[in-house]
Order: structure tokens, then sequence, then C-alpha cells
């Protein structure tokens, strides 16, 4: 960066990598592979687990890659994404586990006869 | 970087001086602060949405069952097409805005102003395809009843959802008050086309039409279909017929699903609107030459770091409200 190399060729690869990937996703999202779709792990299903994980590779190559954040600084780097890493996975999984209780706590409460 | 950097800055030191210890000049460095903070707002509206999700596991809406319109193709049941279509466009608009920052340093004002143009090219399509999206939403598709509990049942045939003008027979009679013929009148709510006693005698008479509950079968991951009897004695506690979708209650079942969709995609539709007003101030900048005399294309690298933030949530968004 900043010495005129032109970075074109990344550009387009990793557009390539970031189609690539949205193609899989949909595809996956709508023929919903039998195996992949019934078989629960970690509360949710292989298939949800999957696209998770593509979305994480994406925002990856777009923070990394588009937002050239692998051109900066070490510290500058690490003071942006460490909080991220961290303060995200634990809000998310704490909700969720809550989310989770509340469910099993009031859904018998439920009726659904008549 | 520092070789392209215009630094008048020496002996003042509001902007950190010339000391740059992270190797960012100061309005890159907000920037970048600014779109830490921003992620972190909108993990937690995602983070929300899972836990109402979660605590609705077994009755929330299937996505594709809720999404299935494309564009030209009028009762197509596509699936997801959409949303892809506008997760490429938002992309697309990406590849052409890093474009732009690289035209930027090697100081090609003219591929810059291209670039900046098709990046904002493509956030206005973006935008107007969620306004697309959002009408659909709204308006609904099918119609559905709401119990007195507050539970949305729909109407099957084939085990296909069929929309309530496939088979009630509405007489129209009471009309949609209006400001003009009523001297006190304000608002009122929007009275659907049909009544829950229209719906309820279609039912009966339609031996091959069934309800669907909110309720998904474990096994199946479907929504549970009911029987024809148990179907009436649902249909005894209507409440209200449900056209389309508002904050308060939706056709397609939690009300907390509509709410999320609207805020969620409104938030981020919000900061698309303003990321294409940025880019344009920018994009005329750019042709007056302010960066050209400037020597440096800092500011398109700074909007192009709002631009790709903005691509990143919709990449989040996608997988939370489309395909998980």
């Amino acid at each position: 960066m900043g010495h005129g190399a032109s970075h074109k060729a990344l550009i387009w690869k990793v557009f390539g990598i970031l189609s690539v990937i949205t193609i899989v996703e949909v595809v996956l999202g709508i023929i919903k592979p039998e195996f992949l779709f019934k078989t629960q792990f970690l509360g949710t299903s292989i298939l949800n687990s999957l696209f998770i994980i593509l979305t994480i590779v994406k925002a990856y190559y777009i923070v990394y890659y588009f937002m050239h954040l692998d051109d900066e600084k070490k510290n500058f780097k690490y003071s942006i994404v460490l909080p991220l890493v961290i303060l995200i996975p634990y809000l998310a999984t704490l909700l969720i586990i809550e989310g989770g209780y509340v469910h099993d706590t009031l859904a018998p409460y439920l009726n659904w006869a008549y | 970087m520092g070789s392209n950097i215009a630094d008048q800055s020496e002996g003042k030191t509001w902007d950190g001086g010339s000391v740059k210890p992270m190797g960012a000049s100061y309005g890159k460095m907000m920037m970048w602060f600014f779109i830490v903070s921003d992620a972190l707002t909108f993990s937690g509206f995602l983070a929300a949405y899972g836990l109402t999700r979660f605590k609705f596991i077994d009755i929330w809406p299937i996505a594709d069952e809720v999404f299935t319109h494309f564009p030209f193709m009028h009762g197509v049941h596509a699936p997801m097409y959409y949303v892809a279509l506008m997760t490429f466009i938002l992309i697309f608009s990406s590849v052409t805005m890093v474009l732009a920052v690289d035209a930027g340093h090697q100081m090609n004002k003219k591929k810059v102003t291209f670039y900046m143009f098709l990046t904002i090219i493509g956030g206005v399509i973006f935008v107007g395809s969620q306004a697309w999206e959002w009408k659909n939403f709204i308006q609904g598709s099918y119609g559905a009843v709401q119990l007195k509990d507050g539970k949305i049942v729909q109407f099957v045939k084939d085990g296909h959802q069929i929309a309530l003008g496939d088979f009630v027979v509405g007489k129209h009679e009471q009309k949609q008050h209006t400001r003009n013929n009523g001297l006190w009148f304000e608002d009122g709510e929007t009275i659907p086309n049909y009544t829950v006693q229209e719906v309820f005698e279609a039912f009966k008479s339609n031996e091959d039409v069934l309800l669907r509950i909110e309720k998904i079968n474990p096994e199946t991951k479907q929504k549970i279909i009911v029987s024809r009897e148990e179907g009436l004695k649902y249909l005894s506690q209507s409440a209200r017929v449900v056209e389309g979708a508002n904050l308060e209650v939706n056709e397609y079942g939690s009300a907390q699903f509509a709410d999320f969709f609207f805020f969620i995609t409104g938030f981020h539709g919000f900061h698309v609107f303003s990321g294409i007003v940025l880019n344009i101030i920018i994009f005329f900048n750019v042709i007056i030459g302010t960066y050209e005399k400037r020597g440096h294309y800092e500011m398109v690298e700074k909007v192009g770091l709002y631009w790709h933030f903005v691509d990143l949530v919709w990449v989040f968004v996608f997988t939370f409200f489309y395909l998980v």
C-alpha cells in the first residue's frame, strides 16, 4: 500500500472467494441436505453451524483484505480485532443460553390443545 | 502509507501530531474505532434477536416461507434468490469501493471518480431492493388468522400455504373509514379484506383446506398441520384476520420476528443510506480535485472503511435472518 503497487489481482481474488462462499451458502440453504439439516449439535443443526462458520470466513476476508486491516501495524490490528472477538462471542453465548433457558421454562405453559 | 500523507501538523498536537504509535492517521484510526463500537451495537441487536429466537425456538417463523418473492416472477416460490442477489450487489459495490481506494493510492483521479460512481449506484440499488423487500413483507402474501390468545394460524392446501383470497369469499361490507368522510375521525386500524366469520365459513365448506399452526415439529422441522376437526376448534377461537406485517402483529407468526426484522434491517438500511450520502460528498470532492490538491486520497479510504463495514454487517444479517 502506498507504494504505487496495485492490489487489483488480490481484490478480484477476494471477490471470487466471497462469491463462491455466498453461492455455497445459498445452494445449501435451498436444498438443505437431510443429514446436515436434521442432525442436532450444540443446540442447533450442523447446517446452521456451517452457515455461521462460512459467515465468519467471509467477515475475515472483508476486514483483512477489503478494509486492509492486514496492512496495519500489529498493535492497531489487535486493538480492533481483540475487543470484537472477545466481547461478541461472550455476549452471544450468554444470551443464547439464557434464551434457551427461558424457552424451557415457559414453553410447557403454552396451551396447544383447544 | 506514511510517504503519501501530507502532514502539516508539526508542532500542533491536537491530532497526535506526527507521532503515530499506531501507524495510522487520526481520522483513519477514529473511523476504525467508530466501526468497532458500531459493530458492538449491531452484535447487541443480533444477540438480542438470538435470545428471542431461542426463547421461541419451537414457534419461530421459517425464513423460506416468509421471503419468497422475486421481481417480475409473480407467484413463483423463490426463497432466498432475491436476498442472495442483494448480497451480491453489496459485495460488488464493496469491490468497486476497494478499487477506488486502490486507484487513489496511484493518484489516478479518473479511475477514483469512476469507481466511486459505481459504488454509489450499487448502494442505491441495494437500498431500493431493501425497500422492495419491506414492501412485500408489509403487504404479506397469504394472510392469516390470529386467535384470541395471540397465536397465528395459516391455511394450507395439498401441503402448500394458500392465500385467504384463494378460498374465502369476501363481501367487503365494512368500508375503510377515511378522514374526508368523518368530521372527528383521525385514523383507525386498516380493515382486512375478510372478516373472521367469512374465513370460518369458508374453512368449514372447503373440505380440502387444512390449518397450519405456529408450532414446529422437531422431527421434520416443518410447521405442524392439524386435522380438520382440530382446525375448526382452533378457528372457533379466532380474534381477527391478519394481512401482512406491522410492529404489533404479522401473518408469519411471532410478533417479535417482524419487530426484529424491521429494526435490524432498518438500522442497517439507514447505515447504507448514510454511506451513500458520505460517498456522494466524497465523490464530488474527488471531482473538484480536493484530494488531488491535498496530495493523497485518504478520505476515499476512510469512507471506504465505513462502506465495507456496512457490507460486513449485511453478511451477518443475511446469515441470521435468511439462512439460519
